[in-house]
Formats: structure tokens, sequence, C-alpha cells
């Protein structure tokens, strides 16, 4: 029984993609009978090679897609080494949950309006310091060279990597491994480096592979923060998979081949980082040192997480004050007027998208994790861990959207299923799936084998070991990846779009389609409803095991 | 291997498909659309998935209207569908059309024109004809108003139903400039002189694909190639002096060319913010109504080059697949009867310009259209009139090609 829920897991996940891959990328080679093609050719690369800008685009996919990660993971940890046990770190602890729901594409509009030229923080400092009365004519979202892009990519994946981090970490029992080369007479910040570092960094591998995945192929927020002239080659190949000239599709399709080929450089590139960091580690490692840089370490670990935090607040309160805007004339710091009548505006479009929102990622969500905790206990009942097979799983994030949602379409239309809502929380169960398995696989896996060896001895069922043991022990990490789980459906666009031809929508498809017409003060109100949407379950899922463990303080000590 | 059998097994399945014969096709061409009420009766109860863009909150909030009444009087569930683009919805036909989905196709009803209508209708994917056997289509009294029947030059034979009108439009700010460029090259010369204060959406946003058009068609004086399908020999005639012309303007834009908004309404932001003072739109009363909406400074004034600026009527269309057609057919009607109209180019709701020939009114109805007051923000009925015709459709997907080939990466 379980055996079979792992199996079909990997199935119902595996096929669509794979084959929706493949069958989005027949037109690559020029087989696509309705648009009279029925003959395989390679006119599509050709035309691909020749577009202009096309290097420059890969390029830039390409570096976001190593340097997000890297920047990132390597903030992540220094905070971690710097930070951990202090009161900084309580106080990040509470509110990276919440912090981490921001959807993409509301963070990088809340972004793109502090920094812009025109942006709060212009409209802050204007015309008092800067002598500014009108926005100076700077090229700062959209620069040419993705900067805006990263900034905004890495904003957002700190906290994610962080997340996955902080999941991650009690296995590794942190504080005594740290006790331990304390004695030694390593300091602190070097210790956790030395001791920590090397042994988290496997146990937050996929995230971060997700996160190489994503940010080189990332459709929204590039449209937003990214270069325009050229594009990102995700932006560039959605635009010609929506080109009504029809033979765009070929190139559409080989474009789409070659994002994948580019995400793949990125994470080649990245193993080939990998070896050398590991390598300069061990290096490091057999010096002996135990204080040389640590003030610096210290330094950017303490000082860099706070400022991603500004910058998301920043961006929050961007957004908020949008919502309630009235008329707001460069260069005044704030409106001239507040007004509730965005929200009067949007009110009545709001309820039917809400409650599609809440409907998909609820079910989704607790579909796949139905599904992950019924694969996890197999593994374990079984004693095999079947990571050959599971790394299927990662499909969904190691294979662009862009890439295979198309050949989905073509798929489910095959099968004679008409655009319904099954049909959209399927989609969106593929995107779920792989993140609760991320969030929740390790602490599974890591948790100690014994209590349920004790169980046993005892006399208890596996059943009853399982309900009664391993997922008590396992709530807080299971709610976190529900948390997560609601808010990547929440946050999702291609999947709704494509598999509910637009007649399903969500918050954020709606506010996507807004994006087109860009009214700020619009568009802000529905990205305000849909980030606190994600912090609502949050929030659950922090409040829910300290109530369950208000009598067991060592329970909740770890999160 | 295994791929290889896989992806031959697909193949068959596709092949299968699309040899399938037509025989829904045939069924749903049958309404017959001389007995109205007989169509009024079979559209009863049905939904109608209408694709329109859906970034204009204030279009929006018409449609929610319209849909109230159709509700009421004809018992007819409309659904708006927000695109971003209406070339989505036309992808959405096509991968139907790949999956032999010919009957139950997921859109009854799309605002559409130019490129888009001409790529459907050259593929067969729309249904029709259907709009001349309106009872309201002679309230637009297509013998006067030729381009009631001519979308961007190419003849919509009764697959399309006229629904608003558009034109090109300048607009500036009267704070920062008093004295506005009137013609395509004035633009240039101001622009010299005064870097930064200018600048138009990426094509293939549509408004920039139709200053790019606006552009060719001035330095060309209305070349009549532009008016026939596109060849490579007189796209090359043609649009020399365009290319010219960019070279030059580009480095006196706002970021100096390095940035192009990616749509009408990030340009509008643009103004709005002070970062530029000349931009363009494509609704006469755009200015009017962001003034309202306190989007844009009440110091905004909006007005036509001198030799008059592009115009075209954008439509409705139904998809060779839709499942309700008739219901689409009662929504298009009423879309295009005096009441609905009326509305919808009165400034507090849509603020369009309507189809409808005001003139051939009686006068209870012509003063439903009294709302359209002139405004000082607005451009006057006579600069209004000073209108230039689309070039043929074939040329917008040619300059925007050129386009992104010359400036995308610089």
């Amino acid at each position: 029984m379980l055996r079979w829920a792992s199996h079909s897991l990997i199935l119902l996940l595996a096929a669509p993609i794979l084959l929706g891959t493949l069958i989005a990328s027949l037109p690559a080679f020029g087989y696509f009978p309705p648009l009279g093609s029925s003959e395989f050719s390679l006119a599509a690369w050709r035309d691909l090679f020749e577009v202009p800008g096309l290097t420059r685009s890969v390029l830039i996919s390409v570096i976001s897609g190593v340097l997000t990660p890297l920047i990132s993971l390597t903030l992540v940890f220094l905070y971690l080494a710097s930070a951990t046990g202090s009161k900084l770190d309580l106080w990040i602890r509470r509110l990276i949950s919440p912090l981490l729901s921001f959807p993409h594409a509301a963070a990088a509009f809340g972004l793109a309006f502090l920094i812009a030229p025109s942006g709060l923080l212009s409209r802050i400092i204007s015309p008092g310091l800067t002598g500014w009365e009108r926005p100076p004519d700077l090229l700062i979202v959209n620069d040419t060279w993705g900067l805006s892009l990263l900034f905004g990519l890495i904003v957002k994946e700190v906290p994610f990597l962080l997340l996955m981090s902080l999941a991650a970490l009690p296995q590794l029992q942190p504080r005594h491994r740290i006790e331990v080369a304390r004695t030694l007479g390593y300091r602190p910040t070097i210790a956790w480096l030395k001791v920590i570092a090397p042994c988290l960094y496997p146990l937050v591998r996929l995230p971060v592979i997700a996160v190489i995945v994503f940010a080189s192929a990332t459709v929204d927020v590039a449209l937003i923060l990214g270069p325009t002239l050229p594009p990102t080659l995700s932006v560039r190949i959605l635009s010609w998979f929506n080109d009504p000239d029809l033979n765009l599709r070929f190139l559409a399709a080989a474009g789409s081949l070659l994002q994948l080929g580019a995400s793949l450089l990125a994470v080649v590139i990245w193993l080939a980082l990998e070896k050398f960091f590991g390598l300069l580690w061990r290096l490091w490692l057999a010096t002996g040192n135990r204080n040389t840089g640590e003030t610096l370490a210290f330094a950017i670990g303490r000082s860099a997480m706070p400022f991603v935090l500004m910058v998301i607040a920043g961006s929050l309160l961007a957004l908020l004050t949008n919502a309630f805007a009235g008329p707001w004339r460069y260069p005044s710091a704030l409106p001239s007027s507040w007004t509730v009548q965005h929200w009067a505006n949007s009110l009545s479009d709001l309820s039917a998208p809400l409650f599609n929102t809440v409907l998909i990622s609820v079910s989704s969500t607790l579909l796949a994790l139905l599904l992950v905790v019924a694969t996890l206990e197999s593994e374990r009942q079984s004693g095999k861990s079947r990571s050959t097979a599971l790394w299927l799983l990662y499909l969904p994030l190691l294979i662009p959207q862009l890439v295979f949602l198309f050949g989905i379409i073509v798929l489910t239309e095959f099968a004679g299923w008409q655009a319904n809502l099954s049909l959209v929380i399927f989609g969106h169960l593929l995107f779920v799936l792989p993140y609760v398995f991320l969030s929740l696989s390790e602490a599974y896996r890591q948790l100690d084998p014994r209590w349920a060896q004790v169980a046993s001895t005892l006399g208890v069922s596996q059943l009853k070991s399982f309900w009664q043991i391993r997922i008590p022990l396992l709530l807080a990490p299971c709610l976190t990846a529900v948390a997560i789980g609601m808010a990547i459906s929440i946050s999702l666009f291609l999947p709704t779009q494509l598999l509910g031809a637009g007649r399903i929508t969500t918050i954020t498809s709606e506010a996507v389609a807004l994006t087109s017409g860009a009214n700020r003060n619009l568009i802000s109100v529905w990205a305000v409803v849909q980030l606190s949407l994600p912090i609502l379950g949050f929030m659950i899922a922090l409040f829910i095991p300290k109530l369950v463990w208000r009598n067991r303080s060592g329970m909740i000590e770890t999160r | 291997m295994a791929q290889l059998r896989v992806s031959s097994a697909v193949i068959r399945i596709i092949l299968l498909f699309v040899l399938l014969p037509f025989s829904s096709i045939t069924a749903a061409q049958a309404l017959d659309l001389a007995d109205w009420s007989a169509l009024e009766r079979e559209a009863r109860g049905e939904t109608v998935y209408f694709n329109a863009w859906g970034g204009e909150p204030r279009i929006n909030s018409y449609l929610n209207w319209v849909a109230d009444i159709l509700e009421q009087r004809f018992d007819i569930n409309l659904q708006h569908v927000k695109v971003a683009d209406i070339s989505e919805a036309v992808s959405k036909i096509v991968a139907e059309r790949q999956s032999s989905n010919d009957a139950d196709g997921s859109i009854d009803l799309m605002w559409i024109n130019g490129e888009n209508f001409a790529a459907l209708k050259e593929n067969n994917l729309l249904f029709g004809p259907w709009a001349e056997e309106q009872p309201n289509f002679k309230l637009v009294n297509a013998d006067r108003f030729p381009e009631m029947r001519e979308d961007f030059t190419v003849p919509t034979v009764g697959f399309e139903s006229p629904w608003t009108r558009s034109q090109l439009v300048f607009y500036h700010d009267s704070r920062w400039l008093a004295e506005p460029p009137q013609t395509i090259d004035a633009i240039l010369d101001w622009s010299r002189s005064n870097p930064g204060e200018f600048t138009y959406p990426r094509p293939p946003a549509f408004l920039g694909t139709t200053f790019l058009k606006q552009a060719v068609l001035e330095l060309s004086s209305k070349d009549p190639a532009l008016f026939a399908p596109v060849t490579d020999n007189e796209f090359q005639r043609v649009t020399t002096a365009l290319w010219d012309y960019l070279d030059a303007l580009h480095p006196t834009l706002l970021r100096a060319g390095r940035y192009f908004p990616n749509s009408a309404a990030e340009l509008r932001r643009l103004m709005g913010d002070g970062e530029i003072s000349l931009a363009l739109a494509f609704n006469p009363n755009e200015a009017l109504l962001s003034i309202r909406t306190g989007e844009l400074p009440d110091s905004v004034r909006t007005y036509v080059l001198q030799g008059g600026t592009i115009g075209n009527v954008s439509f409705l269309a139904i998809p060779y697949n839709a499942q309700h057609k008739a219901a689409a057919i009662i929504t298009a009607n009423f879309l295009l009867s005096i009441e609905a109209q009326a509305r919808a180019s009165d400034p507090n709701h849509m603020g369009s310009t309507t189809v409808i020939s005001i003139e051939d009114l009686d006068v209870g109805a012509r003063r439903q259209f009294d709302s359209v007051s002139s405004d000082l923000a607005s451009a006057s009925p006579e600069e209004l009139s000073r209108k230039l015709q689309e070039p043929h459709p074939s040329w917008t997907p040619a300059l925007e090609r050129a386009w992104i080939r010359r400036y995308s990466a610089r």
C-alpha cells in the first residue's frame, strides 16, 4: 500500500513533466502538424541562433542562476555562523517564514517601486538631500546587466535558503557540535563555519539547485526587474509563445530547450564551484585556524540579514503605501491624501479569485503532504532509500516551468480534459510536491530511528508508532512544509493561467494580469492580499506547535 | 532508446487526432442567424467566456455592468477572462487546434484586432460570418465608415463585430512642456534639445508598434506600399528613413534609449511620476480619465499631430471551436447597442470612443452620448478627425521584428 504510494507519486509527477517536455520539444525540431509542418528540421535552431542579443540573454540567465545561490547561501551561512542563539536570531526566526512567503511577483513589484529613480527611497531623500524636483534619469530597475534582477532574486532566495537551513539544522544537533569545537578553542563563528557548514550543505543542496533553476528561468521577476534590451531568455521564450505570428512557436520550442541547457549549465558551474569550495574548506580545516577572519565573517553575517530584511520590509511598505495612496506627485515622500478607493474598486473582483486561491492551495498542499508522508514512511519501513527514483520528484524544480507546461496542455487535451479546477490543482501539485518534499524529507529521514525502535520493543505496531511517535515528533516540520506548500501554490502564475485556460483565476493570476495595466495602486492592493494569505499560513504553522507543545519546552526549542 | 519509442508513439497520437474528421464544426455552424428569437432562446442559460485584456480596471468594471444586464435580460452568464495580452488567447486556440479540440473550445468571444485577427483568419480559426447579421450592426453605418468592415486593411467579411474606436494621441505635461512638437520630425528636434523627456513603449507592445507605424507613415509620406502586404524590397525601401530617424532619436530618450517601458500604462506612470513630459496613448480620453483617478497631474494636455494620427477599430470575434456561439453573438449584439455603447463612452465608466454613427441617431438616442464632454485634457473632435489609416497587418510583425533586431541587443 505504502510502496504503491511512492510509485504512483513518481509516476504522477514524472510522466506529465517528461512527456510535456518531449511534446513541447517536437516543434523545436520542426514537427508541428497544426502549422502544416510534419518534417523534422533544424530551421528553428538556425533562427534561434540568429536572434539578436541571444548570447547576452543566455549569459544573464546563467549568471543569475549561479550568482543568486552563491551570494544567498553565503549570506545565510555567515548569518547562521554569526548569529545563532543571539537576540537578533530569535527575532529573525520569527519573521523569516512570513517574509519568505512574500510572492515573487509582489516582492519584485515592491522592490521596483522602492529603488526606482522615482521610487520611495528617492522620494524620501528628495528634494531635501538631493535637490531633485524631478526624478533623476538613472537606469536602475531593468538595468542592462540584470543587477536589479539579481538583487531581487537574492532578497527573495535568502529567506528561502535560511528557512530550508533552519529546517535541516536540528538534525545536526548544532549546539553540541559547537560546544565541542569551542572547547577546542574555536571562536563561535569559525566553529560554525568549520563544524556545521560542511554537514549542513548536503542537506540544503537540492533547495540550492532549485534556486539555480528558478533564478536562471524565472519569468515574473525577470519581467518586472530584469533587463529589457535584451530581456532574459525566459522572458523572450514567453513572448515567442504568445506571439500572434504562429511560426514563432518553433523558435519558442527551440528556445525552451536552450533554456533547459542554460539552467543545466548553471547547475554544472555550480557543481564545479562545489568542488572548489570543498577543497578550500578542507585546506582551511587543516590549518587548524581558530579565529582568523572571524571579525569579517561576523560583521557580514550580522549585518547582511538585517539589510535583506530591511529591503523586504521596504518593498512591503512601498506596496502598502501604494495600496492606500491618493494622488502622489514626485518628490513628495507621502501621498497627498489617503484613500480606500482602490480597495473599494477591487472588492467585487477579489472574492472569486480569493476563494479559488484558498481552495487550490489547500487541496494541492494536503494532497502533497499525504503523498510525501506516505512515500517517506514507505522508504523508512522498507529500510532503503529510493533516492535514485526520487530525484524524479525534483523534476518540476529542475526543468524550467515554461518548457513542460505547454506540452502538458496539449497532453491534457489529448485526454479530453476540459480546463477545470482539478486540473489546476494537479498542476499546482506538481510544484507544491517537491517543496513539501524538500522541506520535510530531511527532517523525516534524520529523525532518530531509536524512537521507533524503542516503540517496537515495547510492542507498538508500525501504524501506531507512526501516528503516536513520528507524526507528533515531526509536527513542526510538517506544518512548515504545509505553509511552504501553500505559499508556493499561492504564488504560482503560469500553471494557473495555462491549465485553467484563464477561466480559473487566483489572486496571483489576476495580479499579474493587472501588471500589464500597471496601475500601481491597484496592483498594490492585489499584492497585499496575495502576500497576506501565506503569512496567515505561516502564522498558523508557527502557532500550532506552540499550542500543542506548551508543556514540552524541548520540542519547540529548536524551531 | 526508451525515449525514442515514446516520441514515435506521441507522434502517432498527434497524427491520429489531427486527421480526425471535423464533424463537430459543421454542426456548430448550423446556427440560424436569421431567426434572432430562436438564437436568444438557445443562448439562455449559457456561459460566455469573454477573453479580453484585463489590465484596465475601468473596462473591467464596465464589463461587470454588462454581465449584470446580460444575466437579467438574456439569462447569459458573462465571464470576463482577463488576459495580459490577447495573443495569449490566440495561443490557446492554436493549442486547442493542435490537440483537435474542435468543438469544446475554452474561449467563446474575444476582443481583438490587427495581426491577431489576421493570424486567426488566415488559419481558419474563426467562426463566421455572423457579425453583419446582428440587428445592431446597422448602427455603425458601415457604408459610410468602411473601417467597420476593415481591420488593418483586412476585410472582416462578417467574422468580427466592431466594439470600440481608438486613435493615437500625444499628451504632455504643460508644466514642463508648454508647446509640444507637432510632427514626428519636430519630436526629434525637441528631444535633441530636451534629452530624457520622451520615450515610447518597447515594441511589440502595441502602442510602441503604433508609434513606429505613425513615424513610418509620416516619414514616408504615406507610401502606398504600406497598405499592401509587406515584401522584403518594399520594407527595405520604405523603412530606411525610419531607422535613420530612430537611430537619431534613441540616444535622446529617457535612459538614453537603454530602457523602454513595457506598456502604455507604464508609460503613463512615467508621466505621472514626472520622469517624462511627452507621451502617447491610444485612447483619446486617456489623459482625462487618468487625471480623474489622480494618476496624472491636471496639467496634462492631449493633442493630435498636425498631419493626423493612426486610428483603428477594435472588434469582437468568436473562435471556430467556441462552445457557446449563440450566447456569444447575443453578447456582441448587446455590446453594440446604443445603451451599452453610450455607457462605454461615458468617461465616468469606460471612457472609450463609440463605433456607433451618432449623427445617424435620433435626438433622444443622441443625447445618451452627451456625457462625452469637451475637456481641456482631451483632444478636440476636430483634432481627432485627422485620422490616418492603419498599414496592412503584415507590416506590424515586420516592423516589430526589425525593431527588435536593431535595438533589443545594443
